[in-house]
């Protein structure tokens, strides 16, 4: 695996890795998975996977659907089992542990609410099947349902209560056993946008304030990058990537990854030179030398694309004043106005020509209104895109 | 043709345009919706009557005949009404037939024992029926349809032929007891027609069905990651079946038991060929009452007072309904 500036930096200047625990070589991993695989029939769900989990970690598995994710969680609650390999959880293996013995819980992404309970019998369902004293049990779903705030609404049954409201029933119940692990399945599909964020943020204060480690399954991207400590990015049943939502963003491994988690722009070259402190690459398509900062090694000729995420391309209408590296010139071909910002698509000028050449993201926040509909800079705009050196991403496959 | 797009298009024109034009479409929608609503009375009135005219008038006759007196004659009851020579109307009531049902043994032990014999084959049919509905759940879509067919699969044959059929496997010299004597587990043949044994057979055979098929629509509702819910939060196997899919599956429990009570209770045709002499169910004694006796009111009376002691049960399950509706 290829570490880049960033991670290395947190290496070697942090000495305290409480929040980064994943950096630190002695800290022994709450849930781990080794080599499992799981399928079914001629199906590969999730193919050989391993991967550490610590202590109050807020981790997220994203990928599309198809990807194995769910599979794995269902695997970690326990009602799937793995074809191969093993799941630890607190150090005990737990390929033979039935799921009502397993110290995790589970948020369904249906709920899974018991219909003909109360919401108060619901939370209280699972410290009765532990066989709780009484007391504790109104003790503990009270203060549950005051956390979640839902004390009004003890005596309502689930229908009679709103997709926000049930999501934090569902939340409230599997947290009031206290889990040394919860699994989220989806935990805000179900929720419009709005109620989606603010729940967003719930999630992390009761999170932080429980120090219960989190497994969220998602397929949202924003919603893995604002919730994770780290996320893993699955397809086909594999993880692409494994790391922070900042590593994963502004550092990705591979071209899917940096299409998976944002938008990006890419560009085709060959290396012409790689020295310590940085690289050089002619891109014959857009007829243009890029400057990297460094990176790994690469040898002089290798084919690579490199990636420009569109917040990190300066636009400005003026012609740069000298000729340098990461300078390419086009016309505005079409503007995405979203209120906070633009998007831009610039069309590459090609071989002199501003016909047929490729199309350039460029995301420009709008800190000058329009004037008379008309923006800053507009349509069939010429324009000059540039970009810093350490803003761009090397990617050999 | 007009595209529906197109013909949204054109209904907002007609709003827009001239109000003559606005006015007429609105009339035209009042006169629609006015048919609507006819409709609607019209498609609901007619199971209404339906039900009137053959479930509630017939009763009322059997009400009459049960209030009357048996006589040698043709009908072989007294009348209720009857116009006296000054032109007035006497009306005659006459309960002798019921105090004749509580008087005489007979009608309440036969009554009892009905009763028991199809609560204990309702049990049994809920027993034997809530696994194999449960089961049909489980398989795979393919084999569930075939499973369903051969639920529904006795009812392509003629209900009297089955019974038969039963007969001639239950006899001493039937086929279960040739099998017997043939695998050397009994010497001579056991008594398994005309019993009680050969009845709950019978009953169970045939009501099964209706066991199981409002088990399975109300299960087929059941969301099955509720049971991994419950699994999740600690409960074992047998826990999640008793808080979970038990609770759940009462309206199907129930309206499965009733559908096989019901007529079980009142059957005429299994415990006769079946029981034989020796199990003498109410829908005997009202057929003896009728065709061997010829006492109508007598056996009206016994319909009544079977009818009342079934409709008891509807309509608590009606109240639960309706209580469960509200909740």
């Amino acid at each position: 695996m290829t570490i880049f500036g960033f991670g290395w930096e947190i290496m070697t200047n942090e000495t305290n890795y409480q929040d980064r625990q994943w950096l630190d070589p002695d800290a022994e991993p709450f849930i781990q998975l080794r080599g499992v695989t799981k399928q079914f029939g001629s199906f590969t769900a999730v193919k050989g996977v391993d991967l550490d989990i610590y202590k109050g970690e807020l981790f997220s598995l994203l990928g599309g659907s198809g990807c194995g994710k769910t599979t794995l969680l269902r695997m970690l609650a326990g009602f799937e089992t793995p074809t191969s390999g093993t799941i630890y959880i607190d150090g005990m293996a737990m390929n033979d542990v039935p799921p009502y013995e397993r110290p995790v819980n589970m948020m369904f992404q249906s709920y899974a609410l018991f219909p003909h309970m109360t919401v108060e019998s619901n939370v209280a369902y699972g410290l009765k099947r532990d066989g709780v004293k009484k007391s504790e049990i109104a003790e503990r779903v009270d203060a549950m349902l005051s956390m979640v705030e839902l004390s009004d609404f003890a005596k309502r049954k689930p229908h009679q209560l709103s997709g926000g409201q049930r999501q934090r029933v569902a939340l409230a119940r599997a947290l009031v056993k206290r889990p040394k692990v919860l699994l989220l399945d989806e935990p805000l599909v179900a929720l419009d946008k709005r109620l989606r964020e603010q729940t967003q943020f719930e999630l992390m204060n009761i999170q932080d304030k429980l120090g219960v480690t989190f497994i969220v399954v998602t397929h949202d991207q924003e919603e893995a990058m604002t919730l994770s400590t780290r996320i893993a990015v699955m397809d086909q049943g594999q993880f692409m990537q494994i790391g922070t939502p900042t590593e994963i963003y502004e550092y990705p491994e591979t071209k899917l990854i940096a299409n998976f988690i944002g938008s990006v722009n890419m560009f085709e070259g060959r290396v012409v030179s790689n020295d310590d402190d940085h690289m050089l690459v002619d891109s014959v398509e857009t007829a243009c030398r890029f400057e990297l900062g460094a990176v790994a090694k690469a040898e002089k000729g290798a084919k690579l694309w490199v990636a420009v995420r569109p917040e990190k391309i300066s636009m400005s209408t003026t012609a740069p004043q000298s000729v340098g590296t990461n300078q390419i010139k086009g016309t505005v071909h079409d503007i995405g106005y979203l209120g906070n910002m633009s998007i831009y698509r610039i069309q590459l000028d090609q071989n002199g020509s501003s016909e047929g050449g490729s199309l350039v993201e460029v995301t420009v926040p709008n800190q000058v209104r329009p004037k008379d509909g008309k923006h800053a800079i507009d349509w069939d705009d010429e324009v000059y895109l540039s970009w810093h050196p350490e803003s761009s991403v090397a990617l050999f496959r | 043709m007009m595209t529906p797009d197109a013909d949204n298009k054109a209904n907002i024109q007609s709003t827009h345009s001239s109000s003559v034009a606005g006015v007429g479409s609105r009339i035209t929608e009042l006169f629609f919706n006015k048919i609507h609503e006819k409709w609607r009375s019209i498609v609901v009135a007619i199971p209404f009557i339906w039900l009137l005219v053959f479930f509630l008038a017939p009763f009322f006759i059997v009400f009459k005949i049960s209030i009357a007196e048996s006589l040698i004659a043709s009908p072989p009851f007294s009348s209720l009404f009857d116009w006296t020579e000054e032109g007035v109307i006497t009306v005659r009531v006459i309960f002798d037939s019921f105090l004749y049902l509580v008087e005489d043994e007979l009608y309440l032990d036969t009554y009892l024992t009905s009763i028991r014999i199809s609560s204990i084959s309702t049990l049994i049919c809920l027993l034997l029926g809530y696994p194999i509905a449960y089961a049909i759940i489980k398989s795979p879509d393919t084999t569930r349809h075939i499973l369903l067919l051969m639920v529904i699969l006795p009812f392509w044959t003629s209900f009297l032929l089955r019974v038969y059929a039963w007969m001639g496997l239950l006899a001493d010299q039937g086929t279960i007891n040739d099998l017997l004597i043939w695998l050397g587990i009994i010497d001579k043949p056991i008594r398994l027609l005309y019993s009680h044994f050969a009845v709950y057979v019978g009953i169970v055979y045939t009501y099964i069905p209706f066991m199981i098929l409002p088990l399975y629509a109300n299960m087929e509702k059941l969301d099955m990651t509720l049971h991994e819910a419950a699994a999740d939060l600690g409960a074992k196997p047998m826990s999640t079946f008793f808080t979970v899919t038990l609770p759940l599956t009462l309206p199907g429990i129930i309206a499965g038991s009733l559908l096989v009570f019901i007529p079980a209770t009142g059957e005429y045709v299994i415990p006769d060929l079946l029981g034989g002499g020796n199990v003498s169910m109410i829908g005997k004694v009202l057929y003896n009452e009728f065709n061997a006796n010829h006492d109508w009111p007598v056996a009206s009376a016994v319909a009544i007072a079977l009818l009342l002691a079934l409709v008891v049960p509807m309509m608590i399950y009606q109240h639960v309904q309706s209580k469960e509706g509200v909740s």
